[in-house]
């Protein structure tokens, strides 16, 4: 296997991959100040700390390729090659959403991108995933699925009915577990017996890696090399991430119920600083680097200033899209 | 025409689709030896094993995976098995299939059909004989059908397969050898929405469905021996129901009584009472009744199991008590 480690990767790959990284960062830090503001009022999960794995994983993919994701996914989406305008403006519950203001930051869906939706529920799209694998092989369609979960997924029994699916009806998905520490704010191996994601996933028969989420050379040069084994051999394969949620489950969890030491020291650790330092490395000047530190910051300052400024959803769209009978009819107030 | 059962009906109403849509498929347990009643006899014969689709015992994930199968375009036909194990599936079935076309803008359908066996037929005890289709009615992007007649449910079951919204497709476990006469063509389609005057009447609007026309049938047969007209309505779809059908026969009968096998609290009688009340209290003679089973799990010895029963002596019991008044 010819792992791409961060001493062996291409100085401009790893350009493209910082920028994905960072464009997600600027994303969450522009989602978590909208939400601490009370601009954004839903829950907002943010995904500061594992951009590596988005990045690394659909640095990998086709356009045509579909991934299900999380109530943590922005940066899924981001690197799969949703529009961040119209992910913020969902965020924002403005027309021109992703979904038109009427899914939030939980269901951001693009399915151009082939990004087949986040989702409110822990471990629901696994069987999702599985099934549009399912498709894809009775249609004949050559399309890779990549399903996004945490490590507090694998509790959950669509995850072991998941993955018996796809092994049983050999089908072409990558399951993707991030595993960043926490299932919601309990500590997950306080909650998650025997050998965890991977030994699980060697039970039923499909091959199982491991890796450092946050070194995204490493993530992209491994799923380099799994993506197209699955597109030949249309069999699952199993990935567990490691890496750190570094802040709470939602914008507003200050975390206080792990050791805030060794939380500050997980930033030593983060994937960016990771990524800039081997840019050093490989030649990068500072001025390069914070040249796309603030193409990105500048990026997201816009569609948020955008998103607020943007009108809400007609009141019509209430009653759109529920059924095609059966559905309210909306009647404007006389 | 060609008499034939149920359970053949609702067979043929898949083949049917099945040669029409390449993208139709169907999956779940035992499906392969012709499904766990007998309703997939024969398809996998003509349509072989990824069409006609073995699954693991794993509904969460057979109604799961028909929903991502769904949204990327083929048209997944959902077996259940029983109701009761449906339950197994509902946050697929609530949380996914019924809002992803919403909650995503539109951007996605999920043309799917959950066909749930219901209902009571004998000695199965209370895991295995309820009646839950009032939940179904309940969530917003679900269409709910529960067909009586084998001709309904080989035409409603092919309008079920050709919607765009996921539909919850109710078959009464006691009528998979009910016969009837059933249209050869092809095209027969019984379109979703739309009620059936099962009999007609002139004194009392008795509304039901599922194996319960039937037995409504049956009373209104011994009323009208005593000169008292039932109209029997036999819903066919419960979301969204056939309001006008219901409300132009209570206008002429001025009385209704609402029939169902499930329990009576909560039931989707209940809906059907407070809206013809709300609407129609003008031209009512007599107070609107409900009969329902009691909110009592279904017991297995069978004479518990018959003191559950909706019986055409109840039944006309009830309507007599509504015309005396």
């Amino acid at each position: 296997m010819s792992n791409n480690t961060s001493h062996n990767i291409d100085r401009d790959r790893l350009v493209d991959l910082y920028r994905t990284m960072r464009r997600i960062r600027a994303f969450e830090e522009a989602a978590e100040a909208a939400s601490l503001s009370g601009q954004v009022g839903g829950a907002v999960h943010l995904s500061i700390g594992q951009e590596g794995i988005a990045a690394g994983v659909c640095a990998n993919l086709r356009r045509t390729d579909q991934i299900t994701t999380t109530h943590r996914g922005h940066g899924h989406c981001i690197a799969k090659g949703t529009d961040p305008g119209a992910m913020m403006l969902e965020l924002f519950g403005k027309a021109g959403g992703t979904c038109g203001g009427k899914g939030g930051s939980m269901h951001i869906a693009d399915f151009d991108a082939g990004m087949l939706g986040a989702n409110g529920v822990v471990a629901a799209g696994i069987p999702i995933a599985v099934g549009a694998a399912h498709g894809a092989k009775l249609l004949g369609e050559d399309r890779v699925v990549v399903c996004f979960f945490g490590d507090g997924a694998i509790n959950r029994g669509p995850f072991m009915e998941g993955l018996n699916w796809a092994a049983i009806f050999e089908l072409p998905v990558l399951f993707v577990c991030e595993q960043n520490g926490f299932a919601s704010t309990t500590h997950s191996d306080a909650v998650t017996a025997g050998g965890g994601a991977n030994a699980r996933a060697k039970s039923l028969g499909i091959e199982a890696f491991e890796i450092d989420g946050n070194d995204v050379a490493a993530v992209d040069g491994l799923v380099g090399d799994l993506i197209p084994r699955i597109r030949a051999d249309g069999k699952p394969m199993f990935l567990s991430a490691r890496t750190y949620r570094l802040k709470g489950h939602t914008s507003v969890d200050p975390a206080l119920y792990r050791d805030q030491d060794l939380a500050a020291a997980q930033w030593q650790n983060d994937p960016l600083a990771r990524a800039a330092e081997e840019l050093r490395r490989l030649g990068l000047s500072d001025g390069e680097l914070s040249a796309i530190d603030s193409a990105a910051v500048g990026e997201m300052r816009r569609v948020s200033e955008a998103a607020e400024a943007a009108d809400h959803p007609d009141l019509a769209h209430a009653f759109d899209d529920i059924q095609d009978i059966g559905a309210p009819v909306w009647e404007a107030p006389a | 025409m060609s008499v034939i059962t149920y359970s053949e009906a609702g067979c043929l109403a898949v083949a049917e689709e099945m040669r029409r849509d390449g993208r139709v498929w169907a999956l779940g347990e035992d499906l392969g030896r012709g499904g766990v009643f007998g309703q997939y006899k024969g398809l996998v014969e003509e349509f072989g094993p990824e069409r006609i689709a073995d699954t693991p015992i794993s509904e969460a994930t057979i109604m799961g995976a028909s929903v991502g199968a769904a949204l990327v375009g083929t048209r997944p036909v959902v077996e259940m098995r029983f109701a009761d194990f449906a339950l197994c599936a509902v946050d697929e079935m609530v949380n996914q299939a019924a809002k992803a076309r919403f909650m995503f803008g539109g951007q996605a359908r999920v043309p799917v059909v959950i066909r749930q066996p219901s209902g009571m037929w004998r000695s199965s005890a209370a895991q295995h004989s309820q009646s839950l289709e009032a939940w179904y009615t309940h969530i917003p992007g679900l269409v709910v059908a529960a067909p009586y007649t084998p001709a309904d449910n080989k035409g409603l079951l092919k309008a079920a397969i050709r919607c765009d919204d996921p539909v919850i497709y109710i078959e009464h476990k006691d009528n998979w050898d009910l016969e009837g006469e059933v249209p050869d063509d092809d095209d027969y389609v019984v379109p979703l929405g739309a009620g059936r005057v099962a009999q007609a009447g002139d004194d009392l609007t008795l509304v039901t469905w599922s194996k319960m026309v039937g037995i409504a049938e049956q009373a209104a047969e011994m009323a009208r021996a005593r000169g008292i007209g039932i109209e029997v309505i036999d819903l066919r779809t419960l979301w969204p129901w056939d309001q006008d059908m219901v409300f132009a026969s209570v206008e002429k009968t001025t009385r209704l009584l609402v029939v169902h096998e499930a329990v009576q609290v909560g039931g989707f009688g209940a809906e059907i009472a407070a809206t013809v009340a709300e609407h129609m209290a003008h031209v009512l003679t007599a107070p609107i009744r409900r009969l329902g089973a009691p909110r009592a799990p279904i017991s297995y010895a069978k004479p518990l199991e018959d003191l559950l029963r909706i019986t055409p002596e109840k039944i006309l019991a009830t309507a007599i008590s509504q015309i005396d008044v």
